[in-house]
């Protein structure tokens, strides 16, 4: 039984680091979207099946939290917003996909290579899982790098949000539940303040471009 | 627990009545009740000993119902300084109705979050409280929509977003190392249950997570490299935005830093903790002091000015011992106080002047004698000039480090000298000189700056015993 639950653990866990890889090389806002969509769906599961094989029964509570949060409230406001903003179109990046792409396999090198030590000393069933998570995290951070637009760079907020959340189940089946409550609750504010802004950037600059933001520097 | 819940009531009825005539003196109301209920605190804490509430999850003792104190303390006097300040601001058409509410709401959102972080035992919740206040203020800083105000909070949102983001990934990694010795309940996030068991908490997960919730929590103290958000922030928010975020909320993620400072010694033999935090702390100090000789706007200027002291202060604690802990915490004290002092005569000279810019804001003294000699004032005090209270925790800082780190003193030395020299040679001309402007409509106020100098000079001359006895508690806490 617990083989077979670690089994899909890992499976689930390396569909997020195609997923997080997925989303460095994905041009499009809709698309990007779907892909932090179905992240969301793939974190759900992969909290359910934790759930299940440790019988830790607050974890199908968050597996809950998750699914609202991150596969429906959030994804309808985002695609709300983008209709609204009509930004459906390509997005620049700021260095080209392939080179993004090489750089994102060394990362994810270092993340192994620093969560290594770490998982070892775990003793979870998820352990083996903390450096795709820590993968998960860096991929996403350098999302927000590369790309100019608003949007890309709050999705890349997001899911790096998502790496980290599958990090608190990979190494402790879960945080205690008044602080994931608490996060799930800073996280629906954000994006809501977030959405706010866009809207707020857009009137100001006439565009998303995050590039116009360069105002203040020092000279 | 007053403390927390009246900010709490507060930003809930400023939310429906924000935009009325008698706001402003709501938001003070509040803060008092606020920083009345802090007192009582601290006197229960000093003649008691620590506090647990509500299930251990919350926890006073001598070295956060300091900062509680100050906190509320300074949180009253910018909501004093705030009403005057807010009603030129609204007749100047900066400020509409709607405007005023989020303001006045938020503003006392963020009180609670900062008292929140501060009493709350939990590592968790401190970082959903430490995030909460990035949110409210994100808010704060864009209130007046303006294209660098609204520039300026979306960095402030990405880079303190990503910096808590890590904190929080450090958070997970300090459960899993306590969970392995206490087992998986929720108490194993409790700052007591860890602090009593740090020294069996195994090193290699204890460093990796030090070192994300150093860089987490570093990001909002404003630590160079990952203080770009800190200036543009100060700058183009309002004022009193700008004296709460150098007077608390620089503070209260420093103070996140030392919990896990105290947590990551008992763990380790090594002095990594001290290393890192002297190493950026020195890396901030000499940083900022450079960029400060470079402002045009004097926000900006005063924002480079509290990255040095807030560097200063990370040295300070970094070294650790008795005599260094207790000027950090000193330092940290005199600095909130000074640094929101200047932050209101400076948001008086510059709606006076109608710019920030340094070289068009001349001849405070003339128009107002009394914002001019505050501003000088309080410049004289952040330099460190005796007899001010920043001289005194900047000398025990600097013969410290003379004796224990004596390659340090001469960077030190230099950058504040660098420092001096720029803020004076900016501060002068501002309030000599010859200038043309009228009075405000609103007569500023004006106590809330002498009240504030008054402290840091009296701590400058003499510390009242009982106070001391309270740093000394509060620095041995930290590891003295």
């Amino acid at each position: 039984m617990s083989g077979l639950a670690s089994q899909l653990i890992n499976l689930f866990a390396a569909v997020l680091l195609l997923l997080a890889f997925a989303m460095i090389s994905q041009r499009r806002v809709v698309s990007l979207i779907h892909l932090y969509t179905l992240q969301g769906a793939t974190l759900t599961a992969a909290t359910l099946v934790v759930g299940y094989a440790t019988h830790q029964p607050h974890l199908y509570l968050s597996a809950a939290l998750t699914l609202l949060l991150k596969v429906l409230l959030i994804p309808w406001l985002l695609h709300r917003v983008i209709d609204r903003l009509s930004v459906r179109w390509d997005v620049e990046t700021l260095i080209n996909i392939p080179t993004t792409m090489l750089i994102g396999i060394l990362l994810v090198i270092l993340a192994f290579h620093l969560a290594l030590p770490v998982s070892q000393l775990s003793s979870t069933i998820a352990r083996g899982t903390l450096g795709i998570a820590l993968a998960c995290m860096l991929l996403s951070f350098m999302m927000m790098i590369t790309r100019s637009k608003a949007v890309p760079q709050v999705l890349g907020f997001l899911s790096m949000e998502n790496g980290l959340f599958f990090a608190a189940t990979a190494a402790t089946y879960g945080m205690p539940m008044v602080v994931e409550l608490g996060i799930a609750l800073d996280v629906l504010v954000g994006i809501l303040i977030l959405g706010v802004f866009m809207f707020q950037i857009r009137e100001q600059f006439d565009s998303l471009d995050i590039e116009h933001l360069e105002k203040l520097k020092e000279d | 627990m007053f403390v927390f819940g009246i900010p709490l009531v507060g930003s809930a009825i400023l939310a429906l009545v924000g935009h009325r005539e008698s706001a402003p003196d709501v938001n003070v109301a509040f803060s008092l009740g606020t920083f009345i209920a802090a007192c009582v605190l601290t006197v229960e804490v000093i003649s008691f000993g620590p506090l647990f509430a509500w299930d251990r999850a919350f926890f006073i003792d001598p070295l956060n119902v300091f900062i509680v104190t100050l906190t509320a303390f300074v949180a009253l006097s910018t909501a004093l300084f705030s009403r005057p300040y807010m009603r030129v601001e609204r007749d100047q058409g900066k400020m509409t109705p709607p405007r005023l509410r989020l303001y006045h709401s938020m503003y006392q959102l963020f009180s609670f979050t900062m008292l929140l972080a501060l009493t709350t035992n939990n590592m968790g919740i401190l970082w959903v409280a430490m995030e909460a206040a990035t949110l409210t203020t994100v808010l704060l800083v864009s209130v007046y929509r303006t294209a660098a105000s609204l520039e300026a909070a979306w960095k402030y949102f990405i880079l303190c977003g990503v910096g808590i983001a890590q904190a929080l990934f450090g958070t997970v990694l300090l459960y899993m190392a306590a969970e392995k010795v206490v087992g998986s309940e929720g108490a194993a996030l409790l700052w007591t249950n860890l602090d009593a068991i740090k020294a069996q908490l195994d090193p290699t997960i204890i460093t990796l997570a030090f070192a994300f919730l150093f860089i987490g929590y570093g990001t909002k103290v404003g630590l160079v490299p990952l203080h770009n958000w800190l200036p543009d922030a100060h700058a183009e928010g309002p004022t009193p935005v700008s004296a709460v975020l150098s007077g608390l909320l620089l503070n209260v993620a420093l103070y996140a830093i030392l919990r896990c400072k105290v947590l990551t010694d008992g763990a380790l033999a090594s002095p990594l903790t001290g290393n890192l935090m002297m190493g950026f702390g020195l890396l901030s100090v000499v940083v900022a002091a450079f960029f400060l000789s470079r402002q045009k706007d004097v926000k900006r200027m005063f924002a480079y000015s509290s990255i040095e002291h807030m560097g200063l202060v990370t040295f300070a604690f970094g070294m650790g011992g008795p005599i260094a802990n207790f000027a950090g915490l000193l330092h940290m004290t005199v600095h909130s106080l000074v640094k929101s002092a200047i932050f209101f005569t400076v948001g008086h000279a510059s709606q006076k002047a109608g710019t920030q810019v340094m070289n068009e804001i001349r001849g405070l003294i003339k128009v107002n004698p009394t914002v001019g000699w505050g501003l000088m004032l309080g410049s004289i005090a952040i330099l460190g000039m005796p007899p001010f209270g920043v001289f005194a925790s900047e000398f025990l800082i600097l013969i410290t480090a003379m004796r224990e780190h004596s390659w340090a003193t001469p960077f030190l030395l230099l950058s504040l000298g660098v420092a001096f020299a720029s803020v004076l040679s900016r501060v002068l001309p501002m309030v000599f000189g010859e200038t043309s402007v009228k009075r405000l409509p609103h007569p500023p106020a004006l106590i809330p700056v002498f009240v504030h100098l008054g402290i840091a000079l009296l701590l400058g001359l003499y510390i009242p015993p009982y106070l001391s006895t309270w740093y000394r508690e509060a620095a041995r806490m930290i590891g003295g």
